[in-house]
């Protein structure tokens, strides 16, 4: 690679100016908020973890794992999410802590370099965790709270798309019993959302044909409620009806919660199985081609930490939530406060009484330098706001100044 | 990704074009048939719902994968090159033909093995997995040319019919894969605009059954 030029940083990682960052803040406060008012507290942890502990047990593959050397050869990763460092202290600074424990958190998290642009490198996130509690109740807590928090970031339309990695398992365990690379393929099909590669596969198998329809037709399982029903018809395995009669009570609270309009089903939404064990949910708003937030239930990754428990939980994409959330009117009240150098003090005196107001004050010595531009921005300022060497102001105070030199 | 509803359909232009664009007539949906020549490269057809993208085909996964476009056509070939994050709903059944490795008919181990292809990641991964390490070189057009003047001892490349590699004295050696056009579709578009896409697929797959 040629030596890079002055003005470029590396792939995927990004500035933000100062409008989005006021944006991304607003987001940001009104999320953990929120999240605040649903008994979440906030927790922070390193940027930087050990790859053996937080970069094994992450869900996120090792080819994308942001990966560094310490000075005595120790592999660090820069965290691919904020879900297992807090597994992490869960097991450890909390271990004495009484489940169930309600987490939130707002951070950034890293991936490694992808070749192509367009891939963040570095991104936030703002999640919760919920270990230690394995009831449906906790799941749709999640969703619940993973759609107000939509709400209060703003997100005018999105829904919310949920499935179980339950019903996969044990519907393939029936159809395909003991044939355990069979099942890997087709899961890693729908894995990888190829659904003619699934269809492909499956015909190959030369099933039974009824068999082979309920395969296929798992394709077509999306929509409200009644999908539960068509599911519970479809497999007698152990562990596809306990998939789907959770889902089922997830359903009947989210229902109680009155958001099930938010929400469809869909069986065929399987996040990672190695990291997954129940319920999974992704979100997606309009007007934007990637999901805005993902979660769903890890109920073995505690163990890793030392202390095997159930946990649920999600993440949103605050980065992406940033392009599809309306600009807000900007309501700071900025002022300029113009003094004489001989009214320093009063002048500095009356810009704290300002900022004690919550009035955003910048202060400016009076010179022949700037008289000109000063008398412009009083003239504007006579109607309402104006931009002083181009930041614009709300109002202007003069302390000491001849207005009449300045004019 | 509009929330008016309509459908945007990420067409690739040229040899697929004309079939694909058949496929959906049969469909029964009403794509007129001088679109096929025209030079514009967004085509409202409000009667479907739909709004018709016409990009180079190598770059239907990326509009879709963004979701600029919600569905798009694209052929196998591309997809496995390209790699995106999108669903593959359909196989189309139609733009038949096959990935291949082709050499002369001499053709022996050579100690530096070279191939050159339009599909270097598709190439590198299959050789990868034959064990077999060789250096890719990446060309953009009239491929068989690499072992004819020696800057290859081995292509991969897309065959049709077999025509040109008869011409050009190469032989097919092996068959990577079959290639035909699939139906594609957005990670969001398929779940926000879920009933058009199903329809649609629904009646792509009648005209699909019908053919055969």
């Amino acid at each position: 690679m040629t030596k890079p030029k002055v003005f470029e940083k590396p792939t995927g990682v990004k500035d933000y100016l100062p409008h989005a960052v006021t944006k991304l803040r607003r987001i940001e406060r009104s999320v953990l908020e929120c999240m605040r008012l649903w008994g979440y507290e906030q927790i922070m942890t390193p940027t930087i973890e050990y790859y053996d502990t937080v970069g094994a047990a992450s869900a996120t593959s090792d080819r994308k794992l942001f990966k560094l050397l310490n000075q005595r050869g120790t592999t660090i990763v820069l965290r691919p999410d904020m879900t297992t460092p807090i597994a992490r202290v869960v097991g450890s600074l909390l271990k004495d802590e009484p489940f169930p424990i309600r987490l939130s958190y707002h951070g950034n998290v890293f991936r490694a370099f992808e070749e192509e642009g367009g891939r963040e490198a570095e991104f936030y996130q703002t999640g919760v965790e919920l270990v230690g509690d394995s009831s449906p109740e906790a799941d749709a807590e999640v969703i619940a709270l993973a759609i107000a928090s939509l709400k209060a970031a703003g997100v005018p339309s999105f829904k919310i798309a949920m499935g179980h990695v339950g019903f996969l398992n044990g519907l393939f365990e029936e159809t395909l019993p003991g044939l355990t690379s069979e099942q890997e393929a087709l899961k890693a099909c729908l894995l990888q959302r190829d659904h003619v590669g699934y269809r492909d596969f499956i015909r190959k198998l030369s099933l039974d044909a009824n068999w082979q329809r309920e395969l296929e037709g798992i394709l077509r399982l999306r929509g409200g409620e009644e999908v539960c029903a068509q599911a519970l018809e479809l497999s007698a395995n152990a562990g596809a009806q306990a998939a789907i009669k959770h889902l089922c009570a997830v359903w009947d609270v989210l229902a109680a919660y009155g958001i099930q309009e938010h929400v469809l089903i869909d069986l065929t939404m399987i996040g990672d199985f190695s990291y997954y064990t129940g319920m999974t949910f992704e979100g997606y708003a309009s007007h934007l081609g990637f999901p805005v937030c993902s979660g769903g239930r890890y109920d073995n990754l505690l163990a890793q930490f030392g202390r095997p428990a159930h946990a649920t939980g999600f993440a949103l994409k605050t980065t992406r939530i940033l392009e599809v959330v309306e600009e807000v009117a900007d309501e700071r009240d900025r002022v300029l406060v113009v003094y004489d150098p001989s009214q320093r003090r009063s002048a500095l005196a009356d810009a704290d009484r300002r900022r004690a107001l919550g009035q955003a004050v910048v202060t400016e010595v009076f010179s022949s330098d700037n008289a000109q531009e000063l008398a412009a921005a009083r003239l504007s300022a006579l109607t309402g706001s104006f931009t002083y060497r181009g930041t614009l102001y709300h109002a202007l105070a003069e302390i000491g100044t001849d207005k009449g030199e300045l004019a | 990704m509009t929330d008016n509803g309509v459908l945007k359909v990420a067409m690739p232009k040229g040899r697929i074009y004309k079939q694909a664009s058949k496929l959906f007539r049969q469909a029964g949906l009403p794509i007129p048939e001088d679109f096929d020549d025209s030079r514009r490269l967004i085509i409202p057809v409000p009667e479907a719902n739909m709004e018709f993208i016409m990009a180079k085909p190598v770059d239907v996964p990326t509009y879709v994968e963004y979701g600029v476009a919600d569905i798009g056509i694209v052929g196998k070939d591309v997809l496995m090159e390209e790699n995106k994050d999108v669903y593959e709903l359909l196989d189309l059944g139609i733009a038949k033909c096959r990935m291949s490795v082709i050499g002369l008919p001499d053709w022996k181990p050579a100690i530096h093995p070279r191939v050159a292809t339009k599909y270097p990641s598709v190439a590198s991964q299959y050789f990868r997995e034959q064990g077999q390490q060789v250096e890719v070189i990446k060309l953009n057009g009239s491929i068989e040319l690499a072992p004819l003047i020696g800057l290859a001892d081995r292509i991969v490349d897309m065959v049709e019919t077999g025509q040109t590699l008869k011409e050009n004295g190469l032989v097919e050696m092996e068959t990577l894969f079959q290639v035909t056009s699939r139906l594609i579709a957005n990670r969001v578009s398929y779940r926000l605009k879920n009933i058009a896409i199903q329809e649609l697929c629904d009646r792509l797959g009648v005209a699909i059954s019908a053919r055969v």
